[in-house]
């Protein structure tokens, strides 16, 4: 019964989605307060149905309620009930479901904090975003609906793919449509302001907090899936620019083009409708990404049961939602240029050029990504594209942007000082220096990318320290008012320090993946291998029994001349369900260095193939992606977005506005 | 309309095209996993590989008077970890004649991703540059063609190979081509 109470719950709140689409559009259109009133009451109402579905769907999991066809497809009753959980999202069903979950709580949320806005506004954004739901509500119910029965009901689930029961899987997800779903919001403030026929200061301050609060879930939601990806699949790649991963990126870069570009709104009151175009292309592309993984246009490793019906509806969700604002945007944006003018570099020119730089590099990737389609429409030679061709694009477009991150925060808005700027930056130039000879000795002269990677890390990481030096006139002035200037100084500036210097982290994890050491042998029990400079010894093989799996568990102590560093366990894991073997590697990390142990086959006559890796500074990678999503948090809890000061915000500028009209 | 008007509708413009190749991508007769080969029943393009890992060098020579399969794969292709334990099933029941060309791909790379994912083939070929894969006319890895006792090309697979593909075209095929 449960079931069926999920089922009409969901139902209903495709009802309440259209009537709050309607009541918050025509409220705003008649500025009738009521109707605009009721429509915040409908988001949180749709939140509440929505949520009271997916809670049904998730106590079926729980019980493993066979007669359920997505749990009978999906789940088995001997897993951890861990897995049990996350299994409602490791299927295509369940992961509409997790989204629309997440659509709706976004629009409860800006119904909640809705009385800091001008209520036409809000009402307006509230209404694009019940559109949005109604699409996708529709599409859960008429192509991917999870409340289905199954008559008779099985003994047994078919249960969860092995690959997918891992913790850092099971958080993938959620991150990852946060970031994405996130995207929405933005979104809807966009085609509202096209509507209003108006963008100003007070529009970009409403919108940023959640353009940044999305960003920071995509962040870790894609730092999540790639840090899986590397201790997963066994030996050591991290990045694959596999469709999936690359319709992550995209929103990713769009989102951080328009995080920068809104900085632009709010202070200078120009860029206005590039930003907004920016709104609507990262949403676009979220939507274009979740079209490529469940349509099946693309093959990839992660795509989901396929239907080409879905692929249809998608399609047409893509056309009315994409295809729909950009005309608005073609008809209304031209009004709204003008706003002030900047010297090409100024602080608005190095944003500018971030932002064109950041949609290059997105354009490269969605061409990359589609290209096999592309290139079969028209005929052409069939080519592949896989990461040559990305390494090829998207390193070089990089690295200006790079070297650009160090300089543009210390130009002044309207018109700045370049040579300025750059000697201000001395100790950045020390750095990279110093830096490329310490990357050049510890290497032994290793590839010439990664030694440039890692001077590039230096110049971000100094450049981001020097700069807040500078605001604090760190040295130059007495300690008392470096001490009043560090307290005065808004969180938001910290923010974007701590989130460029983890940018700076990535990099160099990117960048000294060149210098990974690896030993590769096929080991008797007591033999030792010697790995960059340490040695593994194999201690031990035995079976060990897990709930769903049987493994074969190898023993290993890893040693630094004589000394005992770790000991390190990796399995190979046999789910006999699935009849798949999935290998577990060991890490051992010290935050600046991994090294890196995957068990792999079996000899027969007593060896074991053993893959070891030293792999310097990688864990920087996803240190990084957590130091710029907490950055983007700390910028969050500037008081400038609280309810409070936006509010008063808002009150003294429509006093203002209706002092001007009157 | 002002040629500053019309710039705002190239965002549509463009959006409009990329709709019509997704929607392509959809059509009924469109399936990404089985493309024309202009080469179906051609002669297979003549090469020379260096061997992987330092084996003897693989060229059409080898297939003399054999059925057999080429499977286009590389190290960084996701796909092709999917359908390794197919290759491996096939390979270990003397199934088909298995060749590999590592693709676009570091050979250092391929060997760890044998040895991790099994090594199915008799032997491999590297093609570094992809040279080779563009003869072929290689859409994406891994991507799998069949070559008969003439040399010819019989038939190609593009994507991973499934229990299903397996079933119902590669043991036809054996049957037709009359491999022993």
């Amino acid at each position: 019964m449960i079931i069926e109470l999920g089922h009409f719950a969901l139902i209903l709140a495709l009802v309440v989605a259209m009537l709050q689409a309607g009541l918050a559009l025509t409220g705003a259109a008649r500025n009738d307060a009521g109707l605009m009133a009721s429509g915040r009451i409908a988001a949180m109402a749709q939140f509440a149905l929505v949520a009271l579905a997916f809670a049904t769907l998730v106590h079926a999991y729980y019980v493993s309620d066979f007669s359920v066809a997505n749990v009978a497809e999906n789940s088995s009753s001997a897993k951890p009930l861990l897995y049990k959980l996350t299994s409602v999202w490791g299927n295509h069903e369940g992961s509409m479901m997790l989204w629309v979950l997440i659509l709706t709580l976004y629009g409860a949320a800006i119904a909640w904090f809705g009385d800091a806005m001008p209520p036409r506004l809000c009402a307006r954004v509230l209404g694009v975003k019940a559109l949005i739901a109604v699409g996708f509500l529709l599409f859960i119910l008429l192509t991917s609906n999870p409340f289905l029965r199954l008559s008779p009901a099985p003994e047994q689930g078919m249960g969860l793919n092995p690959i997918l029961q891992d913790p850092a899987l099971a958080s993938h997800p959620p991150l990852l449509y946060l970031g994405y779903v996130g995207n929405s919001v933005a979104f809807a403030f966009a085609v509202a302001a096209l509507i209003e026929g108006r963008v100003d200061a007070a529009w970009a301050r409403w919108v940023r907090p959640w353009a940044l609060a999305s960003w920071c879930c995509l962040t870790l939601g894609i730092a999540a899936g790639s840090w899986w990806a590397y201790y997963t699949l066994g030996w050591g790649g991290w990045w694959f620019w596999d469709p999936v991963e690359n319709a992550s990126l995209m929103p990713w870069l769009a989102g951080t083009a328009l995080l920068h570009s809104a900085i632009v709104v709010e202070r200078r009151d120009t860029l206005k409708s590039w930003t907004i175009l920016l709104a609507i292309l990262t949403f676009s592309l979220s939507l274009v990404g979740t079209f490529l993984v469940r349509s099946g246009v693309l093959t990839s490793v992660h795509a989901f049961a396929l239907d080409p019906r879905r692929g249809v509806f998608i399609l047409v969700l893509l056309l009315i939602a994409i295809g729909g604002s950009l005309a608005l945007y073609a008809w209304r944006a031209p009004a709204l240029e003008a706003g002030g003018i900047f010297a090409p570099i100024s602080r608005e020119g190095a944003l500018l050029l971030n932002n064109l730089i950041l949609a290059t590099c997105c354009a490269t990737v969605f061409i990359g990504t589609l290209y096999p389609l592309f290139l079969d429409a028209v005929g052409g030679p069939k080519l592949s594209v896989g990461y040559p061709f990305f390494d090829r694009t998207f390193v070089p477009l990089m690295i200006p942007l790079l070297i650009a991150v160090g300089i543009g925060p210390l130009l002044a808005w309207k018109r700045g000082d370049l040579l300025g700027a750059l000697q201000r930056l001395w100790a950045a130039f020390a750095a990279v220096i110093a830096a490329i000879l310490i990357a050049l000795y510890l290497s032994g002269g290793g590839p010439v990318l990664s030694i440039l990677g890692i001077g590039l890390a230096a110049w971000m990481g100094t450049a981001a320290l020097a700069e807040l030096a500078d605001r604090l006139r760190l040295f130059r002035a007495p300690w008392s008012e470096v001490w009043r200037r560090g307290v005065n100084q808004p969180r938001a500036s910290y923010g974007m320090t701590l989130a460029h210097f983890g940018l700076a982290a990535t990099v160099a994890g990117i960048a000294a993946s060149g210098f990974a050491q690896q030993s590769i042998a096929m080991l008797h029990l007591g033999e030792a291998l010697p790995v960059a400079g340490y040695t593994l010894r194999f201690d031990g093989i035995g079976k060990h029994e897990g709930v769903n799996y049987t493994a074969d568990r190898a023993e290993f102590t890893l040693l630094d001349r004589g000394r005992v560093i770790a000991h390190l366990a990796p399995e190979r894991r046999f789910f006999p369900l699935q009849q798949e073997t999935v290998s577990k590697t060991s890490i051992h990390t010290n935050f600046l260095a991994d090294f890196y142990l995957a068990l792999g086959d079996p000899d027969g006559k007593g060896g074991w193939a053993v893959r070891a890796y030293w792999k310097p500074l990688v864990p920087l990678i996803w240190i990084g992606g957590v130091l710029m999503a907490l950055g983007g948090a700390i910028s969050l809890s500037d008081r400038r977005w609280r309810v409070g000061v936006a509010a008063r915000r808002a009150a003294r500028a429509g006093l203002s506005a209706s002092r001007g009209r009157a | 309309m002002s040629w500053r008007r019309a710039l705002y509708l190239l965002p549509l413009i463009g959006f409009i095209a990329v709709a019509v190749y997704l929607a392509r991508g959809l059509a009924p007769g469109y399936d990404p996993q089985a493309l024309p080969s202009a080469l179906i029943d051609k002669p297979a393009p003549t090469f020379n590989l260096a061997g992987l890992n330092g084996e003897a060098r693989l060229s059409n020579g080898d297939f003399a008077d054999e059925v057999v399969f080429v499977n286009f794969f590389a190290s960084w292709c996701a796909p092709c970890r999917e359908e390794s334990p197919i290759l491996m099933d096939l390979s270990r029941r003397n199934v088909i004649r298995l060749y590999g060309i590592d693709y676009k791909d570091k050979p250092e790379d391929a060997v760890r991703f044998l040895q991790q994912y099994g090594d199915p083939y008799r032997r491999v070929g590297v093609d570094e540059t992809g040279r080779i894969g563009i003869d072929f006319g290689v859409y994406g890895v891994p991507e799998t063609y069949a070559i008969d006792r003439t040399g010819r090309i019989r038939w190609r697979h593009v994507g991973p190979l499934t229990p299903q593909v397996v079933q119902n075209e590669i043991l036809p095929l054996l049957k037709k081509l009359g491999a022993s």
